[in-house]
């Protein structure tokens, strides 16, 4: 039994699927798992940001797999390679309408995602009311908030309402304010279970634990997604369950499908956090034409290991 | 003492802008911002006050247990009392625009996204617009995209919203009720006609509502001495580790030169 490569974890991804990834602020992104998917030919996926890919090295991923043509839609509140600009395999996608964009906003993606790691058959939330953000998600209801309602009616009984003692005229315009009042319209979303969440981390131990730090977002996709793949720069002796500190930020085995141990697997990040905007910059100057980024990638996604960081 | 650059003059605005403020947020790529709130901390730290600063991005500066959704669950709690947000368009009524122009889906300007905006626009009692360039592409009557929208009707649940609009020309006031915006400062070495050719919607006058704007303008404060120095000292030592890019333009920093060291740091791979 070979031990699982990025190779083989593409392999259990099929065209179609969707997947989560993570915005990249920590060491989570999983390059060399992309360009492993790359490599398979993916199509047709649906890729979910955990909110967004807008910093560097994610929006980069982001933007290879959409250049690839791995993407069929992407649900994000943004994408970018943040202080360097814009993704343009991504931008031109848009410009084309050759890629779907269901444009959402970050505590959106976290309520949806937190009601699928729970189970919940919705999450409401505040904001969005009056934003074309809501206008074009058909799958977002607006519902009147039934506490409100209750706590309203109670206002009433007790003989306190609204326009008692003005005119008539006023006192309709009054009563139709406190029936919005009383309405207290709130958005429902429904629950994000991905396919898969993919995502790279520190380290696995002996017992395929995965430890994450104080990172809530991937302990979140992986109880919400069917399958988490993961990369990781090393497995490690033991346990982390033998240390109350260490598994605090562990995902239990149990949440998780398989792990590929892949040093620097989130290039161009390194573990630490580090970035290597250089190579950002490379990408983002090679992806501005079609021949540009089928150079990169000719270069960088067709043989089994990436390049790793320059030193 | 270098007389003050034009992004030391905004994060001077913005310090102005927090002053009370007792817990700010800065959101994605907002270094003035940044700046600003790191200045009113310092600010505030001299009156024997403490303001609780998250920027989004700086481990050092985020300090959160509980994700990502950590920052909209303290905001929907009330407990975060200013942000910062921004557009590719924003129009009179402060409705702001981060997805592109055009016809949407497939606008042929396609901006990175709407971030948090669809939800902290109202949760946030004090968030501060900003747009360093201010024309009439950026300034419009009417956004091609409501990613959040400047005001809401009776009975949406809104304790949130704009209060101020800051620009590299001027500083206008938004009044939440008439759902307008109205100038207070002209930027140094700029005119209230600049402002007025520059700007695709209509705005009242220093005075407010009926103003007209025929009257003086007043000019915005230029940072003195003491507060060029808390930029240029601790301020910026901060910032180079947050937004090393920024730091090193506006400050002639490097990332050698953090205060603490935070990612993304360019070169530490």
């Amino acid at each position: 039994m070979h031990p699982p490569t990025p190779d083989t974890l593409a392999a259990l991804i099929p065209d179609g699927a969707t997947v989560t990834v993570h915005k990249g602020d920590a060491p989570d992104v999983p390059m060399a798992l992309a360009l492993a998917l790359v490599r398979r030919g993916a199509r047709g996926l649906h890729v979910v940001t955990l909110p967004t890919c807008a910093y560097p090295a994610s929006g980069m991923m982001l933007d290879i797999l959409i250049g690839a043509g791995c993407v069929a839609s992407v649900e994000t509140s943004g994408v970018s390679l943040h202080e360097l600009g814009p993704a343009p395999r991504f931008t031109q996608a848009v410009k084309a309408g050759t890629l779907k964009v269901l444009d959402s906003t970050c505590p959106a993606v976290y309520a949806a995602l937190q009601a699928g790691a729970k189970g919940q058959p919705f999450a409401p939330l505040r904001g969005l009311l009056g934003t074309d953000l809501l206008r074009h998600r058909p799958d977002w209801r607006v519902i009147d908030n039934p506490f409100r309602a209750q706590a309203a009616v109670s206002a009433d009984a007790s003989g306190d309402v609204a326009g008692s003692e003005v005119g008539k005229e006023a006192g309709d315009v009054r009563g139709d304010v406190a029936a919005d009042m009383a309405r207290d319209p709130v958005v429902l979303l429904p629950p994000l279970n991905a396919d898969f969440a993919i995502f790279h981390a520190a380290k696995a131990d002996e017992e395929g634990n995965v430890w994450v730090g104080r990172d809530r977002d991937r302990v979140l996709a992986a109880h919400a997604a069917g399958t988490t793949l993961v990369t990781v720069e090393e497995r490690v002796p033991g346990s982390f369950f033998a240390s109350e500190v260490m598994a605090a930020g562990t995902i239990p085995a149990a949440c998780i499908g398989a792990v590929a141990v892949v040093p620097g697997g989130c290039w161009p990040m390194d573990v630490k956090g580090g970035i290597a905007l250089d190579v950002v910059r490379e990408y983002q100057r090679a992806a501005r034409t079609d021949e540009g980024f089928a150079a990169w990638l000719a270069a960088h996604a067709h043989v089994p290991m990436h390049a790793p960081a320059a030193a | 003492m270098a007389p003050a650059r034009p992004e030391e003059l905004y994060a001077s605005v913005v310090a102005d802008l927090l002053a009370g403020v007792r817990s700010v947020a800065v959101g994605m790529l907002s270094p003035i911002p940044g700046a600003g709130a790191l200045l009113a901390r310092e600010l505030a730290a001299q009156r024997g006050e403490a303001l609780r600063l998250t920027i989004l991005g700086s481990h050092v500066h985020s300090r959160f247990t509980n994700g990502g959704a950590e920052l909209f669950d303290l905001a929907g709690r009330g407990r975060i009392d200013a942000f910062f947000l921004s557009g590719g368009q924003i129009d009179g009524q402060a409705n702001i625009n981060l997805v592109g122009t055009g016809e949407y889906p497939a606008t042929p300007v396609r901006w990175s996204g709407s971030f948090g905006s669809g939800y902290l626009y109202f949760v946030v009692p004090r968030v501060v617009l900003f747009r360093w360039e201010h024309s009439r592409r950026t300034l419009v009557k009417q956004v091609d995209f409501i990613s959040a929208p400047g005001t809401s009707p009776p009975g949406v649940h809104r304790p949130g919203g704009p209060v101020a609009l800051l620009t590299n020309l001027c500083l206008f006031a938004f009044d939440r009720a008439r759902g307008r915006f109205a100038l207070r400062s002209v930027h140094p070495g700029h005119t209230l006609e600049e402002v007025r050719d520059s700007t695709g919607f209509d705005f009242d006058g220093p005075g407010g509502e009926g103003d007209a704007g025929a009257g003086p303008v007043p000019v915005t404060t230029v940072p003195g001495p003491e507060r060029l120095a808390l930029l240029r000292g601790p301020v910026a030592r901060e910032m180079a580790g947050v937004y090393p890019m920024f730091a090193r333009e506006v400050f002639g920093l490097g990332a050698g030169d953090a205060a603490t060291p935070a990612a993304p740091v360019e070169g530490a791979a």
